[in-house]
């Protein structure tokens, strides 16, 4: 146990947190909007993150790029990666809705049980992770490089990167266009409505399957916009790149309170500069174990989590 | 579609039996029994599995995923728990059994009951603290028990870390039947042994006041309470046997296997074993024993599919979860007057 990392490193250790902590964000955001419209765990959300970075992975095929080529002016490194945002975006927000329709839909309308929601997501979740393992002969597959990773400039012991920069700032604009939707559209009062109460929002006029429909699709767009940004930073995923992506994001939506955006934000910041800062003292390999104890911690003290209203008995 | 989901096999055998006079009923059940003990000396090609043969493909993953199950659906179905971190105690089990088979002289059947207490400590240790919490935070929760066990194995060197223990003693000879590794019948016939006990040791349990206990516990929590359970109590007590269940299973898994890894307890198995609950019918033994024969023995059969047998399943899963979502064998509804919407 070597704490004098942490304080040699901070600034690195912080800035990197907050890069993975904005990835986790965009994540844990479709878990919670979910949760919020439907008291369910998306369990099939990391398969549709997982489906971005595959689109961004396919798109730069596409385009050519082999990850050997020089950095691209950045002008024309935002055009390619607006291309890849938008793809990687479609297809989870299609993906995101798809699954919606067959797999919850009509569990909903029958008014089954949670549980069988839960497999049917599972059942879904198992189908695309497996689809993409044969498709991709489960290996790894590299996005090519094409922004310089040179630090730009340094701030204490941390290498301010152009990469860094662009998913700070990407997330950032999706963070603003959220809280537009949701606090200053007629969507966003429907969303808002079937949160609070879905079946008082029914009567007051607010069709429920659109407003469902469309709160997986903002979930699904925001993680296949994290897909992208967390291609540009990590440059590898794979069949199963979900699951640990799902599993942080997750647990950061639930330290802030699932169901709350604004503490699916903070935790996600949180659990991002927490894991770099326990990372660093107790090696890698703890990294999750960590996590997962503070968050057990953290619901024991605080069951609705850091900003949850008093949901757990409500919604057994 | 509305029939379907609404048929209930378990409705026309629980009347059926209800009929039945004792003797009828005692024939039945010895035939039933004598029939699962033969099912390895048969040889069919109807029932043969390619790749592996059918002998251990009943062992695991058929008998095993049935013992698991029946021990989650006393958390799950039963008592309404959702459990995602099952394989814990599985892998619990397993290590414990490794552990003092290869430091200590006890022998398997010293260690089962080991294996089994230290699963139920780790139930305790787990269920103190996390059954406080409801719903989606228990759930996390032991997801996230599931995933730490598995990564303190691997990061621990005492108990072999990543790559595992290995060269595990299996149990002595039984009666004159060897356990060897080229042979799964025994193992098979052990754990169905192991199987026909808890059946009947839950069915026991769910006739008297835990089970009723359990039941009040799913249905309405809160009303439970007031109504005098010691809700804290029964779903503990459930966490529990449930764990004892599963360290039997990973003892006897370890002994057969005779090598384990960490990566042998992933979430998915959890996933798998709740599955099997799920889709057989939460709550109903009989069911989950069927989920658990069905979904361990297709994705086997079909190996024709070979690596697409997987996604094939993941759609199995969907379909038929959205045409019966209580599972192929519900267990029995209690007369309920519903409000018609």
């Amino acid at each position: 146990m070597d704490f004098s990392i942490v304080v040699s490193d901070f600034a690195s250790l912080t800035l990197d947190g907050i890069v993975v902590g904005a990835i986790y964000a965009l994540v844990a955001l479709g878990y919670t909007l979910v949760y919020g419209v439907l008291r369910l765990i998306n369990f099939a959300h990391s398969e549709i993150f997982m489906m971005g970075t595959m689109t961004a992975v396919f798109v730069t095929s596409i385009l050519g790029f082999t990850g050997y080529e020089d950095p691209l002016p950045l002008w024309r490194f935002f055009l390619v990666f607006a291309l890849i945002v938008i793809a990687s975006s479609v297809v989870s927000g299609g993906t995101a809705v798809i699954l919606e329709i067959v797999a919850y839909r009509r569990l909903r309308n029958m008014g089954a049980s949670r549980l069988s929601s839960l497999i049917s997501a599972i059942g879904a979740s198992f189908f695309l992770t497996e689809t993409f393992r044969l498709l991709t002969d489960s290996r790894n597959l590299d996005f090519p490089r094409m922004i310089s990773k040179e630090p730009l400039f340094q701030f204490s012991s941390a290498y301010v990167t152009q990469d860094k920069l662009l998913v700070l700032a990407g997330a950032a604009l999706l963070f603003y266009g959220l809280n537009r939707i949701i606090n200053h559209t007629r969507l966003g009062l429907g969303i808002r409505a079937v949160s609070q109460d879905e079946r008082t929002s029914v009567l007051m006029g607010v069709n429920v399957n659109r407003v469902i429909s469309f709160t997986f699709l903002i979930g699904g767009v925001l993680a296949g916009a994290g897909s992208a940004f967390y291609m540009v930073f990590y440059e590898v995923t794979k069949s199963n790149v979900g699951f640990l992506i799902g599993i942080s994001a997750f647990t950061a939506a639930v330290l802030g309170g699932i169901g709350n955006i604004r503490g699916a934000l903070i935790g996600s910041f949180v659990l991002g500069l927490f894991q770099q800062y326990t990372a660093a003292v107790l090696g890698y390999n703890w990294r999750d174990v960590v996590t997962f104890v503070v968050l057990v911690l953290v619901l024991l003290v605080k069951p609705t989590g850091l900003f949850g209203e008093a949901l757990q008995k409500a919604r057994v | 579609m509305a029939d379907l989901s609404r048929f209930n096999l378990r409705d026309r055998f629980g009347d059926w039996w209800d009929e039945t006079s004792p003797i009828q009923r005692g024939f039945t059940r010895v035939f039933v029994i004598a029939l699962f003990y033969a099912l390895p000396l048969i040889n069919n090609p109807v029932i043969d599995t390619p790749e592996t043969s059918f002998q251990s493909v009943l062992f695991y993953p058929l008998v095993m995923f049935s013992l698991m199950a029946v021990g989650l659906n006393v958390v799950v179905g039963k008592s309404g728990i959702l459990d995602l971190g099952y394989v814990a105690f599985f892998a619990i089990g397993a290590y414990t059994y490794a552990m003092f088979a290869l430091k200590t002289s006890l022998n398997f059947w010293e260690i089962l009951p080991l294996a089994m207490g230290f699963a139920m400590l780790a139930g305790v240790i787990l269920g103190l603290p996390a059954l406080r919490l409801r719903g989606d935070y228990l759930a996390i929760i032991t997801l996230g028990f599931g995933e730490i066990v598995r990564i303190v194995a691997i990061n621990t060197e005492a108990i072999g870390g990543a790559a595992g223990l290995t060269s595990i003693p299996g149990p002595p000879a039984f009666f004159g039947h060897e356990f060897t590794v080229m042979d799964p019948r025994p193992y098979y016939w052990l754990t169905l042994t192991l199987l026909s006990l808890v059946i009947w040791g839950v069915l026991r349990l769910s006739h008297r006041k835990p089970g009723r206990a359990w039941e009040a516990i799913r249905e309405d929590e809160d009303v439970a309470e007031f109504m005098g359970v010691s809700t804290l109590k029964y779903k503990l007590w459930a966490f529990i046997i449930g764990g004892a269940v599963g360290g039997a299973a990973g003892a006897v898994y370890a002994s057969q296997i005779r090598s384990i890894q960490p990566e042998m307890f992933t979430l998915n198995l959890s996933i798998m074993i709740l599955a099997c609950v799920v889709f057989g019918g939460m709550g109903n033994i009989w069911g989950v024993i069927l989920g658990a024969v069905l979904l361990g023995y297709l994705p086997e059969k079909l190996r024709f599919l070979s690596e697409t047998r997987i996604i094939f399943f993941g759609l199995l899963m969907v379909v038929m979860m959205n045409i019966r979502p209580n599972g192929l064998l519900p267990r029995k509804k209690r007369e309920v007057v519903k409000e018609k919407s």
